[in-house]
């Protein structure tokens, strides 16, 4: 049976199995390849997305449990004023380095300071420690959302 | 493998000044297919097959090309993996071609190890050990000087003016006295006609512009936007997506599969059965887990099904009382031991890790009866060719390969198992098929880094200074299944770094190496290599022996580096602006660590808290680094960072153990990663010099872990001699 789900403002119609982890049906079936698949099991964060604006886990969230939702991947972010924000901070600050790891990072930076425009360390550290950089670019992360915090502050 | 090849390549630089250098035979020019002025560069070889440098033999092995549009295309066999080298490599060139970075483009190139060889890695066609700036510092300068030089010679041609009254300047030939002016573009195929100058000379340091400058890196904005193409991500028309199910066991075989449920599953489209592995193939990976958690195998475990952790250090122990090879041999070490007023021995020990790249492994393939196409993100796309020859019989030239950003290397993708399985499955399959590994395969059939043991001791005199210093330690010899040339006499150049060349004096110094490879488990570089475990070792113990002689461990280790300044500056610099001495709180301590590795002088102090119920917190890093020259600090920056982070990880968390032969972890709840809320603040310092550059990559990694187990001892009296750190140690005694 046919499913339909709407990411990034478009309505797709995906024929699989109602437990299919979105992660796949992105990736595999829609072609989405910004969001990446790390764990499998919601241990590293490569995978996030925002579902209806919360930063979810899109390797253990069943399609079937979307419903109308709106799902927004990293391909949309920057149209949203805090996904442009930290896109930008994260340029700035030169965060990057191998990246496999950024969309996720990037979507769960994104839904922190759309809901947190002033997030204290400890606020960073909460919504951030579930997602690994291998590359260890913490320091890098943690310097960026501040950066997007205050270019928010700014009337930005 | 680090060392000596380096001094080899120094040794191949075609001229004894580096500021006049000769072109000798390893450059040519020409005509560039479709117009321009293409370049052609034979960078020296390093292992001693000297053809690519000989006299009458030219082999170009990578190209610069100028083309009609004033673009700049390099073409080099380096990987991006998120060091930052398809900037740095880039900065050479722009440097002395006087044009902006903007205007160069560096391409991949396609696998031909005769062409584009690592002159630091022997010859392999390869990115790791630090050495993508290494090996192209000289000869990459040099060819955007002599570029320049004929660009200029075009331009006063053209206007018939002596080239002594042009010069070079933001990607144009300029008059001077005219201020006439002709775009790189303009003259590229004009110059292509000019003879190569015979001696060029290259900037001064201090006339760089673009050398030593923070450079924007150029792969960054296709990474926050989702748009950049890993290996993981390319999709062929009609690609199929398969997982895959390994034998637990090292060696083991499939005994029986029963598919019917896994076949049952919607979108399962096949299963392939191979000798020691079950594959999935779907329309999608979700399909492909379900289909892989549905299926039924019986496995025959084979030899190694009894196989746990202790047997191989078990082995490791007993090998060390014996001899090995003799790695280093200074002084009369028995003489030096026998006179010895005190005695210090200890044995070290490192455990097996995997890479647990961020991206797991993967690999698309099309087989063909007439060829067969590959797209996978590698170090070493050459093995990956040569992999794919093998698996299927065909010729090396009917095998593609598309290589691609890489989710994280660190040694793991230098090898070419990943690709060899997914050529075995895709020959099963009709069409092209992504074969995508789980986390759980990823970390439980991974090559590992070696576990390693070291019995170790020293003699101290009256003053408590080391006057004999005895190390024999053993484990797996990585260089001798990867490049085998490099082992020789029981010994390879990997595996001794660090533990051989310290940089104190010490004046009776005996090492030995035992290879002991472990049954059955598969083991591969990792960053930092050899010194990952060598540096643990002797810095933690240079400390024991401060604290044997009732020193300062800064102060003594001062005390051994009259003769290496550079080395003794990096200590200095570390611990003065660590705070060395000052008071800290109960159970927090600072530790210290001091290498030359990767042809980089590295100190690092960290300071470390250790909670009552023995939970470690690595609270700050101070780094004091002299690579040499600097290509672009705000690379290095982050690569210590990096590297450091990596390393802490490693030191708080990495282990992996076996039991019946298994790899007894399988995600990262049971291989942990360090994350935000434990990363510490890192300062990086890095000393300013005009030395050849050294390796930045790894040499983060192998310094930290001593750090943080000398820091430990500080705050807590207890010598960690074993990594991980074991928190249940450290419990405090009520």
């Amino acid at each position: 049976m046919a499913l339909s789900i709407k990411v990034n403002g478009t309505a797709h119609s995906v024929d699989v199995d109602g437990d299919t982890p979105l992660l796949w049906v992105l990736r595999d079936v829609l072609g989405m390849t910004g969001t990446k698949f790390g764990c499998g099991m919601a241990l590293c964060g490569a995978c996030t997305v925002h579902v209806d604006g919360v930063a979810t886990r899109s390797c253990i969230t069943p399609v079937d449990s979307i419903g109308s939702s709106e799902i927004t991947t990293i391909e949309a972010i920057g149209a949203t004023a805090a996904g442009a924000k930290i896109q930008k901070a994260w340029l700035d600050r030169e965060v990057v380095q191998c990246g496999y790891c950024q969309s996720g990072q990037i979507m769960s930076a994104s839904a922190l300071l759309a809901s947190n425009p002033r997030p204290a360390d400890s606020d960073i550290d909460s919504a951030m420690s579930g997602n690994i950089c291998r590359c260890g670019t913490y320091l890098r992360i943690r310097e960026a959302i501040k950066e997007a915090a205050e270019s928010s502050g700014q009337g930005g | 493998m680090i060392n000596h090849l380096a001094s080899q390549a120094v040794g191949l630089d075609p001229s004894p000044s580096p500021n006049d250098l000769s072109r000798r035979k390893f450059l040519q020019a020409g005509a560039a297919a479709g117009g321009g002025l293409m370049l052609s560069l034979s960078l020296p070889f390093a292992d001693g097959n000297v053809e690519a440098a000989s006299a009458d033999a030219f082999t170009p092995n990578a190209f610069v090309r100028i083309q009609r549009d004033g673009q700049i295309v390099l073409t080099m066999p380096y990987v991006e993996m998120g060091q930052g080298t398809y900037t740095s490599i880039p900065m050479l060139i722009a440097e002395e071609l006087e044009v902006d970075l903007k205007q160069v483009r560096l391409e991949h190139a396609l696998p031909n190890e005769k062409l584009y060889g690592n002159p630091l890695l022997g010859g392999v066609q390869a990115t790791g050990n630090s050495n993508a700036v290494r090996a192209s510092w000289q000869p990459l300068r040099q060819a955007g000087a002599i570029a320049r030089a004929m660009l200029v010679s075009a331009g006063a041609k053209r206007w018939n003016v002596d080239p002594a009254s042009c010069r070079a300047q933001s990607g144009e030939v300029l008059h001077v006295p005219t201020g006439r002016r002709a775009k790189y573009g303009e003259l590229a195929d004009a110059a292509a006609r000019v003879p190569v100058p015979e001696r060029v000379a290259l900037k001064r340091p201090e006339d760089f512009k673009l050398i030593g400058t923070p450079a924007k890196r150029l792969d960054t904005p296709a990474k926050v936007n989702g748009t950049a193409v890993y290996g993981i991500d390319v999709r062929p028309p009609g690609v199929k997506i398969a997982t895959l199910a390994q034998s637990p066991v090292f060696g083991g075989r499939v005994k029986r599969v029963d598919d019917a449920a896994a076949k049952a599953v919607k979108g399962v489209r096949q299963i392939v059965q191979l000798e020691d592995a079950v594959a999935v193939v779907a329309d999608h990976m979700g399909a492909a887990k379900k289909g892989l958690a549905a299926l039924v195998i019986e496995w025959d475990d084979g030899p190694y099904a009894k196989l746990n952790t202790k047997d191989v250090a078990d082995e490791l122990e007993k090998a060390t009382l014996g001899s090995g090879a003799v790695a280093q041999n200074i002084g009369d070490v028995d003489a030096a031991m026998a006179s010895a007023v005190t005695k210090v021995e200890a044995i070290y020990q490192v455990p097996f890790l995997a890479h647990a790249t961020m991206e797991p492994m993967n690999c698309t393939v099309h087989v063909r009866k007439d060829g067969c196409e590959i797209w996978v993100g590698s170090q070493a796309v050459a093995r990956v060719q040569a992999a794919a020859a093998k698996t299927t019989g065909l010729p090396l030239d009917e095998v593609v390969v598309h290589n691609h950003l890489i989710g994280g290397g660190f040694g793991r993708r230098l090898e070419a198992d990943g690709a060899a399985r997914a050529v075995q499955i895709a020959q099963h399959v009709d069409g092209p098929v992504k074969v995508v590994w789980t986390r759980e395969e990823d970390i439980q059939h991974d090559m590992y880094r070696p576990y390693w043991l070291d019995r170790i001791s020293a003699g101290l005199d009256a003053k408590g200074m080391p006057v004999a210093w005895n190390n024999c330690f053993a484990g797996s010899s990585v260089a001798s299944r990867w490049a085998a040339a490099w082992f020789k006499n029981g010994l390879d150049p990997d595996s001794t770094e660090g533990a051989i060349d310290l940089v104190y004096a010490l004046p009776n110094m005996h090492v030995e190496y035992v290879r002991i490879e472990p049954p059955g488990i598969p083991t591969a570089f990792w960053r930092s290599v050899g010194p990952s475990h060598n540096v643990f070792v002797t810095e933690s113990f240079i400390d024991e022996l401060a604290i044997a002689a009732k020193q300062d461990p800064v102060a003594y280790r001062l005390a051994l580096l009259e003769k290496k300044p550079r080395a003794k500056a990096v200590l200095e610099l570390a611990a003065e602006k660590a705070g060395w001495g000052q008071p800290l709180p109960e159970r927090v301590g600072r530790g210290v660590s001091l290498q030359f590795v990767f042809a980089t002088y590295m100190a690092q102090v960290a300071e470390v808290e250790v909670a009552k119920d023995g939970a470690v917190r690595v609270r700050r890093v101070v780094c004091a680094v002299d690579c040499g020259t600097v290509v672009n600090p705000d690379t290095v920056q982050a690569q210590i960072q990096s590297a450091i982070i990596f390393g802490i990880t490693a030191a708080l968390h990495g282990k992996i153990t076996l039991r019946d032969g298994r790899v007894e972890q399988t995600n990262f709840d049971t291989y942990q990663m360090l994350r935000m809320n434990e990363a510490p603040a890192i300062e990086v310092h890095i000393v300013q010099n005009f030395e050849p550059p050294g390796g930045m990559g790894e040499a983060g990694t192998s310094a930290i872990p001593p750090a943080v187990t000398n820091a430990i001892f500080a705050a807590t009296g207890k010598r960690l001699r074993k990594l991980p750190v074991d928190t249940a140690a450290l419990k405090q005694r009520a």
